[in-house]
């Protein structure tokens, strides 16, 4: 027997719906005409430079089947680094290479790769198997990620990240996600990533979830996943907020990554921001978003609404 | 303010939905199930005559305008006379002419009415008639008469009633008695209350109605009067004063002349018989659409070519397929491929029936998958990719077909109209998400989207449904409001309560 939550239950957790959430939340909040700028993982880069957000550097974009031929200038020159489609999603088509052996690529899953398989794979990127209804798309190759030590004992493979839902410019919720044998070493909680909820207010985790249950251990490496504190949190939470500033959708999924060298760097922002950061926090959103949405005023400063966001 | 207008609109669109469906329901009897049917009645009028060899003239009325009942057939039997029917006032009369007829004389005319509700309008327009002269005693006892009722009424109707109940009383009235004593069979006592009327400035005429039994020869045609109260027509019974033309009588002629007349011949009678059966309603409503002259009587599928309605009646249904996707997607939360590719599949089950229809689909999917693995490999560009896999699904559904044939399972050969391209989307889109999202994924989306698909095809070939659909297009604006309403919930979706579960267990 399948086991389902009583509706009125959820909704004495405040639980969201992904009904309501398009209905009250997407549409209302999000002007369409501002999709691109998050949908399309170069535009959002560029913006959050102008703006002065930290991000991770782009070293080229591959726009037509032709550039494919500079590939292996780049690779040979970076050796390290990570290619990505315009317009993913969820992590999807995201390729990680952490340098060269020999004459072919290494990749986080161990697998080589040859310098036609990037190639076809780039191709692949082009023709817009990743992106939204196969319409063609612009790859791109970025700075690889060398995530902070403190992730170290409870991610696999991958780079975990945080993400962080900005509604009326303000954090409402907040969720770690990190990267399991399963998820192939992407933090896509769809996939099979592990979803651990953030105190706003001190940036320690609290409750994890694995796919839809509850866990307190990451099923790779066995570590505890709960009370972790996330270093520099509040300056996590000021980039989230920037970001929603910057482009002005009102309800926003901010995806930051901690860099060991560079410190937090935005990664991309999410117009249809996912419902699991509640079960990650085991709460629902519904009464921050319903907080907020009372609000008549809205703190102007940044300072003000991260605070704002800690005591919510 | 939003939710408010889409309210607003749901409502509007169910509501112009259902008054259509209603109005064609109870104005035109269209029937709500595909196989109804309904009582008609044959009814012959069968005039014999002997012609005595000389130039022959013969007219009879025939039904024209017939309260409560819908003529849906009619025939003349002519034999060699010529045929010339004609319309007049509120009559219809057959004149059926020869050069020279000798001896007897069969003439016929057949009408198949059923009952049907329709407002009926007598055209003609009486003057006031003259008072008639009665003599001397007569002439006395009819005023009496006419001043008793007169001041006993209050307008035509009951100036009308009250005069046939008076003339209907046992009452030991002279007047009454006097008066009555000059008609003894029933056509007299009609004309005679048509002369007092007319005593009374009010014009009258008489009604023939015959009555419809189940089976009956020789059925006499009975005679009502109506009375014009300077607006419409009145019926009465003259028997029993009672109003209206009763149930179960057809009209058959109005106004003074008798039944038929002949020139040029004798020994003429006419003869009714009546005989029930029993027709399809879908037809009398189709009938009653045509000779409706509303606009929406017009505008039925019913009158389009054969192929043309089979090609609609599938239109038709598409949108309560969609409205099923809808269903399954906003408030269940299956996932599926596509959006409405579900629906696309069910309709080619439609050619294949169910069962086959996902036995085959499956084998396809899986077969084509399995070709998809290796092309992977092959490193080929998208479109190419896609072009190749769309070859493999053709070649695949031939081989099928072939074998299958050859089992002497020939139904598998309607696959040929199995959307192949559909399938070699299906294929590529599964295969991205089993790389992308991992096995699960895309079989809980492939197993959705099949099960969306049966689902689909159960409503969508639904012979109830269809027929509804068909008959009552107007629905189009209930599934139009139904998709409108859905579009503002903001509930939970059933998968939600499965994926949210875990939130029981904390607090």
């Amino acid at each position: 027997m399948i086991s389902l939550v009583n509706p009125f239950q959820l909704k004495s957790k405040g639980i969201l719906g992904i009904n309501q959430r398009n209905s009250d939340y997407i549409m209302r909040y999000n002007k369409r005409s501002l999709y691109p700028l998050v949908d399309n993982k170069l535009q959002t880069k560029q913006l959050a430079i102008s703006a002065g957000i930290a991000v991770p550097k782009l070293f080229a974009t591959i726009k037509y089947h032709h550039q494919r031929k500079d590939l292996e200038k780049l690779l040979s020159e970076r050796g390290d680094l990570v290619i990505k489609p315009a317009h993913g999603s969820g992590g999807n088509g995201v390729l990680v290479i952490l340098g060269k052996v020999g004459r072919l690529y290494k990749t986080p899953s161990g697998d080589l790769m040859s310098i036609n398989a990037i190639k076809h794979y780039v191709s692949n990127i082009l023709s817009g198997m990743y992106s939204l209804g196969g319409v063609p798309d612009h790859a791109f190759l970025e700075y690889r990620i060398q995530f902070d030590p403190v992730f170290e004992d409870i991610s696999f493979k991958g780079v975990p990240d945080i993400r962080i839902i900005v509604f009326r410019g303000v954090p409402i919720s907040a969720m770690l996600r990190l990267p399991t044998r399963q998820s192939n070493g992407k933090a896509n909680l769809h996939q099979g990533a592990i979803g651990a909820g953030i105190d706003l207010s001190t940036g320690c985790t609290t409750h994890a979830v694995v796919g839809n249950l509850v866990t307190t251990l990451h099923p790779d490496t066995g570590n505890s996943i709960s009370d972790i504190q996330i270093p520099r949190w509040k300056e996590i939470l000021q980039i989230a907020v920037k970001c929603s500033d910057t482009v002005g959708l009102g309800y926003l999924g901010v995806d930051i990554v901690l860099d060991r060298t560079l410190g937090p760097l935005m990664l991309e922002l999410n117009a249809r921001p996912g419902l699991n950061v509640q079960l990650a926090n085991q709460r629902g959103l519904l009464s921050n978003l319903q907080t907020i949405e009372r609000l008549e005023n809205i703190p102007s400063s940044i300072d003000q609404r991260v605070a704002f966001a800690q005591t919510l | 303010m939003q939710k408010l207008a889409v309210h607003f609109w749901s409502i509007f669109f169910v509501a112009i939905g259902l008054a259509i469906f209603s109005h064609k329901v109870f104005q035109l009897g269209m029937p709500v199930v595909p196989d109804a049917t309904t009582e008609t009645w044959t009814i012959q009028a069968k005039l014999s005559f002997n012609g005595n060899g000389r130039n022959i003239k013969a007219s009879m009325a025939v039904p024209n305008i017939t309260p409560g009942y819908i003529k849906i057939d009619e025939h003349y039997i002519s034999g060699d006379f010529g045929l010339n029917a004609k319309v007049r006032g509120d009559n219809k009369t057959a004149v059926w002419a020869k050069r020279k007829a000798l001896g007897e004389q069969i003439l016929y005319y057949r009408t198949t009415i059923t009952r049907f509700n329709v407002a009926t309008k007598w055209a003609s327009v009486p003057d006031y008639p003259q008072a008639p002269e009665f003599v001397e005693p007569y002439a006395t006892a009819v005023n009496k008469i006419i001043e008793d009722v007169r001041s006993q009424s209050a307008d035509t109707a009951s100036f009308t009633y009250e005069l046939i109940n008076q003339l209907r009383s046992s009452d030991k009235n002279e007047n009454i008695s006097l008066v009555k004593s000059l008609a003894r069979t029933d056509e007299q006592m009609a004309n005679l209350i048509t002369k007092l009327l007319a005593v009374a400035h009010i014009p009258t005429r008489n009604v023939w109605a015959i009555e419809l039994t189940d089976a009956a020869n020789d059925v006499i045609p009975e005679v009502f009067i109506q009375s014009y109260n300077g607006d419409e027509w009145l019926t009465f019974n003259p028997k029993t004063g009672v109003s209206g033309i009763p149930k179960g009588y057809i009209v058959w002629k109005v106004g003074n002349g008798s039944l038929y007349t002949l020139k040029g011949g004798d020994a003429a009678e006419i003869k009714f018989s009546v005989t029930k059966s029993f027709i399809e309603l879908l037809e009398v409503s189709k009938l009653a659409a045509k000779k409706d002259k509303a606009i929406l009587g017009k505008l039925t599928l019913f009158s389009l070519p054969v192929h043309k309605q089979n090609t609609f009646s599938l239109i038709l249904m598409v949108p309560l397929g969609a409205l099923l996707v809808v269903f399954m997607r906003t408030f269940v939360g299956v996932q599926t491929f596509g959006t409405f590719m579900p629906i696309l599949i069910a309709i080619a089950f439609r050619e294949t029936q169910l069962l086959w229809g996902v036995i085959l689909f499956t084998v396809i999917v899986f077969i084509g998958l399995l070709i998809r693995l290796y092309l992977e490999r092959l490193r080929l560009l998208l479109i190419p990719r896609l072009a190749a896999i769309l070859v493999i699904v053709v070649i695949l559904m031939l081989v099928i077909s072939y074998f299958t044939s050859r089992l002497g399972l020939d139904r598998l050969l309607s696959i040929s109209l199995f959307p192949m391209v559909i399938l070699a989307m299906t294929i590529e889109r599964m295969s991205i998400t089993w790389e992308e999202n991992g096995a699960q994924t895309a079989l809980i989306q492939g197993f959705g989207s099949l099960v969306v698909a049966c689902l689909g095809y159960l409503i969508m070939t639904n012979e109830y449904l269809t027929y509804l659909m068909f008959a009552f297009p107007e629905f189009l604006f209930v599934v139009l409001g139904i998709c409108i309403w859905m579009g503002r919930y903001t509930g939970y979706r059933i998968s939600e309560l499965f994926r949210f579960r875990e939130i029981q267990s904390s607090n």
